[in-house]
């Protein structure tokens, strides 16, 4: 897929997305390597963004598995089409039950999820498992089975194996330690916030409205609120949001009143914002 | 070389480089070095940059990894640096460009300087570096800290300080020199490494846990780190004085009551009389240097005695850098916020006069004239510092005047104890005086503390 980490960096930034150098040398690896690419990192560094990406550059279909509490196999790999194999049923009243049962155990009833999507036909894919520490474990052990093999058994169908496998990202915002058995099949990458050069160019890719020397203090004061022991700090999507906000409001420069009036766009908890003001200096009122 | 033997060299490092990292408690298997050397393949050895987070995307399952991988990666992977400055650095030439690296924020720049300061200030013993590298001496020699007001001025004719930035510029100026002193960290121990053989450094000189680290080296992250451990230190020292308590209330035999006791019992002793001991609890106070690469020691110390207050009657602390000024309020009203404590106690209190560097001759003389009252003879006294007091006047007298007054004077120091009176330290004239100890780590001062408070 790729010539070379440059290739890498050279051709997700033409999608828009701009990559650290261990971003593009991750994305490298593990197409080089074929394994499955687990990306870490606080909310709002682009980790989604960057499989979305992928998925562009390799002109690539996204299929996206979003966990959450609760996810199981029939949302995460198949399910059968309950509802048409009755109809199909009551329709085919003379034939024998074994005729029938062959027949609405065929693929016409399969409701394919995601995991069984990614690895069937030829077409190239970007496999997104997004926000994996959100599922249960027992979710993991479904994963580490079909990111071993790429293959699903469907116990009526028999097993289907990936013609061409995915490209699998998993993202994690830590909130569970994920398995070490499935932490091992995997590539690791940490995003963390961006340097200083990096966000500016992001600011400025994302918002062209803003200058220069406005994406520039933005990122600064960004910085020194990530440095504050802050509750939430703010991310390269606030960064982003809080650029766009200054150019609708017309801000040209940012000022001691600029900061204070939208300080609330960056930082999402009210005892931030004291914190943040105090320490900014921006008198209260 | 021939490309055999290249492969077999870069292959014999590989698997060093595993086997340090397996030491340091990353476990890795043999299919994450499989995919190492894959990576490695497929990346080449051009670029570090890349081979250090191909190695890492391979080796790595967590984020919390990563410290210990950097620096076994300098290690085994160091700078193919041609051999830094030819000529000895000369100090100031030094600390010119590293002004000036720092106003440009030149990361490439400052990680070559971070390569000369060691080379140039760092070696010790006869002729240098015959004996060993020393970030901490490094540092010391060129204060990077101190360029704090020249690199802000430079930004602020070049208008980087304009407008709303200014009130930014010197935190991001801290945080620029807090990155460099890492890198020289990392120098020293990558030259050290050298010297010693890479197996056995790899497994001593990389710091594993944050209580085992060196206060003078920690760096802000570390510092934060081990502020997070004060909270549990603090509860297992309270059990276990509580159980010295216990013990010591239970009190000894006192023999001259038994044996008068027991002449009505015709002098068999039946019933042995106890010696009670008092149970109201000790004093304490704290005279702490709160200067420049001692503040991360002080610090601790001081939040770690705030969490154990309520195991005395009465804890009083004191800060100073050449003026002596109360902080007990500041640390009562700051546990909630201990990161910004130093902060607080240089804003708030008096403990400098116009100029920076500690006087502990003029410290320990105005404690000893002004707080003389607070100390009784069931105070017990701390003193934390280096006892480095920049060539001037050590004032001993004022030291005998506070042990007279109190029960029991310990200085903690944090310098290795082979520092102690070289150079400006009068830690030996002070030894003389009153128990030091060396405490250089959480956990050393977690020993000290149990062993050393009067319960
Ligand atoms: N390197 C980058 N290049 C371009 N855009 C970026 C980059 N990093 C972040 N962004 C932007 O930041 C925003 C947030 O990114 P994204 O939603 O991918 O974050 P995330 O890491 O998946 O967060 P979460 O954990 O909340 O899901 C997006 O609008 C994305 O465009
Ligand atoms: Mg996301």
């Amino acid at each position: 897929m790729f010539t070379s980490v440059d290739d890498v960096s050279a051709r997700l930034a033409e999608t828009g997305y701009l990559a650290s150098p261990a971003v593009a040398t991750t994305v490298f690896l593990a197409d080089r390597l074929g394994k499955p690419l687990l990306v870490e990192g606080p909310a709002g560094v682009g980790k989604t963004e960057l499989a979305k990406a992928v998925a562009q550059v390799a002109g690539a279909r996204l299929v996206r598995l979003q966990c959450y509490e609760g996810v199981d196999e029939s949302r995460a790999l198949y399910e059968w089409n309950h509802a048409k194999q009755l109809l199909r049923i009551s329709a085919g009243r003379d034939e024998t039950w074994d005729e029938t049962r062959t027949d609405i155990f065929s693929e016409e009833f399969l409701l394919p999820r995601p995991l069984l999507t990614a690895i069937r036909g030829d077409d190239p894919k970007v496999l997104l498992i997004d926000e994996t520490d959100k599922a249960d474990v027992e979710v993991e052990g479904l994963l580490l089975e079909v990111l071993s093999d790429f293959q699903v058994t469907v116990p009526e169908l028999g097993t289907i194996t990936a013609a061409r496998r995915p490209f699998v990202v998993l993202t994690s915002n830590a909130s569970r330690e994920l398995s070490e058995a499935l932490r091992r099949r995997c590539l690791f990458l940490h995003i963390g916030f961006p340097d200083e050069e990096l966000e500016r160019r992001i600011v400025r890719l994302k918002v062209p409205g803003v200058d220069e020397a406005l994406a520039a203090s933005l990122v600064r004061v960004v910085g020194a609120l990530r440095a504050m022991d802050l509750r939430k700090v703010p991310s390269v999507a606030e960064t982003i949001d809080w650029a766009r906000t200054l150019l609708a409001l017309g801000a040209d420069t940012l000022d001691e009143n600029v900061v204070r009036d939208t300080l609330g766009v960056v930082l999402k908890h009210q005892e931030d914002v004291l914190k943040a003001s105090a320490k900014l200096d921006l008198d209260a009122l | 070389m021939t490309a055999d033997a290249a492969t077999t060299d870069l292959a014999a490092r590989l698997t060093g480089f595993v086997a340090a990292l397996r030491a340091h408690g990353v476990r890795i298997g043999t299919g994450e070095t499989v995919d190492a050397a894959r990576a490695v393949a497929a990346l080449g050895l051009a670029d570090r940059a890349v081979l250090r987070e191909g190695l890492a995307a391979t080796l790595l399952h967590e984020t919390g990894q990563r410290p210990v991988f950097d620096a076994v990666f300098d290690l085994y992977f160091p700078h193919a640096v041609g051999g830094p400055a030819t000529e000895a650095a000369d100090r100031e030439e030094l600390r010119d460009r590293l002004a000036d690296a720092l106003t440009a924020d030149d990361r490439a720049m400052l990680a070559r300087l971070a390569v000369e300061a060691v080379d140039g200030l760092g070696g010790y013993g006869g002729a240098p570096g015959s004996d060993g590298w020393s970030s901490y001496q490094t540092l010391e020699r060129l204060r990077p800290q101190t360029l704090l007001a020249r690199v802000r001025d430079e930004l602020r004719a070049r208008g980087a300080g304009a407008g709303f930035a200014d009130r930014l510029l010197e935190d991001e100026i801290r945080r620029r020199i807090e990155a460099f002193r890492a890198l020289v960290a990392a120098e020293a121990r990558r030259r050290v490494a050298e010297r010693r053989g890479r197996e056995e450094i790899a497994r001593r000189a990389v710091a594993p846990t944050a209580d085992r680290v060196d206060f003078l080296y920690a760096g802000k992250d570390r510092l934060a780190e081990l502020r997070r451990t004060v909270q549990p230190l603090a509860r297992k020292l309270a059990t276990r004085l509580a159980a010295r308590r216990r013990r010591a209330a239970r009190g000894s035999v006192d023999l001259r009551r038994t044996l008068r006791g027991s002449l009505s019992t015709g002098g068999v002793p039946m019933r042995p009389v106890l010696r009670r001991r008092r149970p109201a609890r000790p004093e304490l106070v704290l005279l702490c240097d709160v200067s420049g690469s001692v503040a991360g020691f002080s610090d601790f110390t001081m939040l770690l005695v705030q969490a154990l207050h309520d195991q005395f009657t009465k804890v009083r602390v004191f800060a100073f850098v050449n003026r002596v000024d109360e902080v007990t309020g500041l640390l009562v009203h700051g546990a909630a916020d201990p990161e910004g404590l130093s902060a607080r106690i240089h804003g708030e209190a008096a403990v400098a006069a116009w100029h920076g560097s500690s006087d502990y001759g003029v410290a320990l003389g105005e404690f000893a004239e002004r707080y003389a009252r607070t100390l009784t003879p069931r105070t017990t006294v701390f003193v934390l510092g280096d006892a480095r007091t920049n060539r001037s006047d050590p004032n001993l007298p004022a030291v005998r005047a506070i042990a007279r007054r109190c029960r029991r004077v310990h200085w903690l120091n944090p310098e290795p104890r082979a520092q102690w009176g070289t150079g400006d330290s009068a830690a030996l004239a002070y030894a003389d005086l009153v128990p030091m100890h060396e405490c250089r780590t959480a956990r050393q001062l977690g020993t000290l503390v149990e062993r050393l408070l009067p319960v």
